[in-house]
């Protein structure tokens, strides 16, 4: 609303509001254009031999060489020549496998669910654009190397509650400082679309709402998309006023509104809208949002995606399938609904990615897109699921997600499928970094298995 | 639409079995059915290749590579596929009315069996991941709860028809942070209920264990003095203490929440100064640190397989657990605790054989045999032997494996979920759901509703009593 204000009696600007001018959008204009993590100074040169290489993108190597220098995957093939300086990991009878990522996790935000004093997840309120997951990520969270035990090398990690919860970082799950674990962010704005009887499933507070008549919840709901779209609006108009006032110099600046600052590379299709929305009129009710203020949406949760595959092919907009291990949506739903979800999408030919959505259950990833296969996605589909298309749904495909040359080392060597139960981790690489495999339970077990 | 579908399956199912009943007196054989050509993993005694199993009036007739069958028996053909036992819950909450009456720190005189649903859908949803019994446990609100229920999953049939009729009584006690109401707010006014410690939650339980033996001693009391041929007063009778008295008998079972090593090592203490002995820890997530004393003890621990972090006292919970107290030789269960994790146990038990290289079948009898034992049940569930129930989960895969599903699930001989047939009804299904709301809409004394909307109520909390308490 004062965006348009200005626009329309520039008059009324102050000159103290021109004077901040230079100095705030320089500020800005560093704190939100989504970019990219620091490489680690001390990359060296190894490389993972007689492995079968699951590269994911191209045919998989039975037995081959994957050469890893400086943090970046060097070359890979059957006749591969190792540099004379390589540390060299003997890997017949193993398989190397691009690192896993996790669409949806708090990874890093939280440490002990029950315990608010380490739960860093939910700031107050409905619009939080500005929060940023990244600076609240615990590089010594306990929870990120347990994370890392079944081959997740790196995760999507947001903020939840309210309507537009924050920024959702993409993190490699190694480095000491938040900066080093960046892989980029901003990734994503993440948004809660309002539902019936509850604020989102991402913690709006439904508790307040309980109990409360049906037609009070409708009233609820419809004044929280309101303020959605009012809050959208005054992004459009002060991303406007913040272009107008770049290019004309007789135009006054406002003050700067950072959680309208935070909505800006949203509303330019930037970065993209993880919108978390399960029922058919949410997800309808969210792509509508999308159209409407030409935002690049994600679904997020999509529990009825499949009823609107058709739409969400047509506008080639991706679903990130949050917990495919849970129980159907509604009594009547078939009993493998979840199971299904991923095939379904996958036959409508709809892109899709798993996501665990929690942060102490991160190692579970491989099972979620293990059933999905269990119930009719083809493996390879399921493999892709958690590497390559979450690379690319959010625009980082160029970096990770497969093993091709010249993309990030992050790679995991196993005993087996990567999928499977049985299968155990024997090294992984992060940003070309042999990664400690031990974590909290390793520990304990070698701690307490033989006490006497 | 659901539970008019149960219904509907209860009298044809009746109708069936009497027809078979009429069948059988004609045709030797016709209550045989044979599986053929499967992998069977036993649970007790390996696995066998290629194998048979003879399923006679219900019960395991023959198992092996070489089983002969009447002419007459109904033959499944299980090339390429798995038998295995039907999995056992050892702590559910599905398929009950109420899970916790918190009111006070000892309800020991309330019964789940009195709540038991026979139209939870949750019934048929576990039914379709392989599992045909579960322990239906009061919630872990107070110190000492209800008394539990043990219940086979025979979708469509009555609660009497489902509970198993030997089962021995059980009784579910609780530790730490949830019986101390750590994680919840007591609404305003009303004042915070003792135990609010894990003192006093020891005291609690000692409280209840001297009543209930000064109530035996009441009892006996009258009992001798009328043998004297006195005419005493009987003492009044108090349905929580009887049920005390009868854990101390050794007549309950008690089946304890717990979580930290040291009131693992309280309550087995307790036990032991009264005489009695925990029969299994349940949740157990610290057992591996104190897996000398449970063995010394003789409890056995029901476990949740990799769940940490989402309360304090589960920060240090390990995957481990499960091959570490298993190596200590204690018998060792892994629960569900949860709608969502009771329909792939199969699953469940995979993942422990990465963490602490259990073998295949030890890693089975986690949620077969074991579970079976823990339940004094192990005499007709939870293998695949001649004698006992024929309860078993035919998968297209191997059990262990992600790729894997259940496809037929089996009890008593019985089929109550075949995949083919799920898939073949839910045309059916959706036409008829449309068809009921067409109906409905057409209907002439539509009402607009001006009460209260129902509650909704997050699921969340229905399906993990204990993770989201």
């Amino acid at each position: 609303m004062n965006t348009i204000s200005l626009i329309m009696r520039p008059r009324r600007a102050t000159i103290f509001a021109f004077c901040l001018l230079p100095f705030a959008f320089c500020l800005l204009s560093f704190a939100f254009s989504p970019s990219f993590g620091q490489s680690r100074p001390d990359q060296g040169t190894y490389a993972i031999r007689n492995a079968k290489i699951v590269t994911v993108n191209g045919a998989t190597i039975e037995r081959g060489t994957v050469v890893i220098n400086d943090g970046k995957i060097a070359a890979i093939g059957a006749n591969v020549s190792v540099p004379g300086n390589a540390k060299v990991i003997d890997a017949t009878g193993l398989s190397v496998y691009p690192g896993m990522i996790d669409s949806d996790t708090t990874l890093g935000l939280t440490e002990v669910g029950q315990v608010n004093a380490t739960v860093d997840t939910t700031e107050l309120g409905d619009f939080k654009a500005n929060m940023k997951a990244l600076t609240a990520v615990n590089p010594h969270s306990e929870l990120i190397p347990v994370a890392r035990m079944n081959g997740v090398t790196t995760a999507i990690t947001c903020p939840r509650g309210g309507l537009i919860s924050g920024q959702c970082a993409l993190i490699n799950l190694d480095g000491w400082t938040p900066q080093e674990m960046k892989l980029m962010a901003p990734a994503a704005m993440q948004m809660n679309y309002p539902v019936l009887g509850f604020g989102g499933r991402r913690g709006g507070g439904f508790a307040q709402i309980l109990g409360q008549p049906g037609e009070q919840q409708r009233q609820q709901r419809e004044r929280q998309l309101e303020n959605l779209r009012k809050k959208l609006e005054d992004a459009q108009a002060y991303a406007k006023a913040k272009d107008a006032v770049a290019t004309d110099k007789s135009i006054p600046a406002r003050s700067v509104d950072l959680g309208l600052e935070a909505m800006i590379p949203v509303i330019k299709g930037e970065i993209p809208v993880l919108v978390d929305a399960d029922g058919e009129r949410e997800i309808r009710g969210a792509i509508e949002l999308a159209d409407r203020y030409k935002l690049k949406l994600i679904i997020s949760g999509g529990e009825n995606a499949p009823k609107v595959a058709k739409m969400l092919k047509e506008k080639n907009i991706p679903v990130i399938l949050s917990a495919v291990l849970a129980l159907p949506g509604t009594e009547d739903d078939p009993y493998d609904s979840a199971y299904a979800r991923a095939a379904e999408l996958h036959k409508a030919g709809v892109k899709f990615a798993f996501s665990t959505g929690t942060a102490s259950d991160v190692r579970l990833l491989p099972y979620h897109a293990g059933t999905a296969a269990a119930f009719g996605l083809p493996k390879d589909e399921a493999l892709k699921g958690v590497t390559i298309y979450p690379a690319q749904i959010f625009g980082v495909d160029k970096l990770v997600g497969s093993i091709e040359t010249g993309k990030i080392a992050n790679l995991v060597v196993t005993d087996g499928d990567i999928l499977e139960f049985r299968t155990k981790v024997k090294h992984m690489f992060i940003n070309g970094h042999p990664v400690d495999l031990s974590n909290k339970h390793t520990r304990l077990n070698e701690k307490f298995k033989d006490r006497q | 639409m659901r539970r008019w579908q149960a219904i509907f399956l209860s009298i044809l199912v009746g109708a069936m079995g009497a027809a078979a009943q009429a069948q059988q007196a004609q045709q030797p054989g016709s209550n045989e059915i044979l599986i053929r050509n499967a992998t069977i993993l036993t649970a007790s005694h390996g696995t066998i290749e290629n194998g048979s199993i003879l399923i006679r009036n219900g019960k395991i007739a023959a198992v092996g590579k070489d089983v002969k069958a009447s002419a007459n028996a109904k033959v499944i053909d299980a090339t390429g596929m798995y038998v295995t036992p039907g999995f056992v819950d050892s702590h559910s909450h599905s398929a009950l009315d109420g899970t916790n009456e918190g009111s006070l720190s000892v309800t020991a005189m309330v019964r789940m069996r009195d709540v038991v649903n026979n139209t939870d859908i949750n019934i048929y949803r576990q039914l379709a991941g392989g599992m045909t019994t579960i322990h239906q446990l009061h919630g872990s609100a107070n110190s000492i709860g209800g008394q539990n229920s043990i219940i086979k999953l025979k979708w469509g049939r009555t609660v009497e028809e489902m509970w198993v009729a030997d089962a021995p009584r059980t009784i579910k006690f609780a530790l730490g942070e949830n019986p101390k109401r750590a994680n919840f707010n007591a609404s305003q006014g009303t004042p915070r209920r003792f135990p609010a410690t894990r003192m006093g939650v020891e005291e609690t339980i000692r409280e209840a264990f001297t009543q209930g033996r000064e109530y035996s001693k009441k009892w006996e009391d009258y009992q001798a003095a009328k043998a004297r041929g006195e005419n005493p007063l009987p003492p009044r009778r108090d349905l929580k203490l009887e049920a005390m008295a009868d854990v101390l008998k050794g007549k309950i079972d008690i089946h304890s929440h717990c979580y930290r090593a040291d009131e693992i090592v309280m309550l087995m203490r307790l036990c032991e100064e009264f005489g009695i002995k925990v029969r299994t820890l349940q949740h157990v997530l610290e057992g591996y640190k104190v897996a000398p004393e449970i063995a010394k003890h003789g409890a056995s621990a029901s476990i949740l397989p990799d769940w940490w972090a989402y309360k304090m006292e589960a920060y240090d919970a390990v995957p481990f657990n499960a091959a570490i107290m298993t190596h200590r030789g204690i018998v060792v269960s892994i629960h569900s605790d949860s709608n969502e994790h009771a329909r792939r146990f199969y699953q469940e038990a995979g993942k422990m054989m990465k963490y602490g290289d259990l073998t295949e079948e030890q890693a089975l009898r986690l949620v077969t045999l074991n579970p079976a034992i823990q339940m004094r049940l192990d005499h007709r569930i939870g293998s695949i032997d001649v004698g006992k129930d024929a309860d078993l989960v035919l998968l297209n895969g191997h059990p262990f494996s992600i790729y894997s599903r259940p496809e037929v699930t089996m009890i008593e001989g019985e089929i109550y979920f075949d995949r083919k047939e799920e898939l073949k009804r839910r045309d059916l299904l959706v036409k008829e759901k449309k068809d009921l709301i067409e109906r409905e809409r057409r209907s002439p004394q539509q009402v607009q509703p001006t009460q209260a909307a129902p509650t909704i109520i997050p699921t969340i909390a229905e399906d993990d009593p204990d993770r989201h308490p």
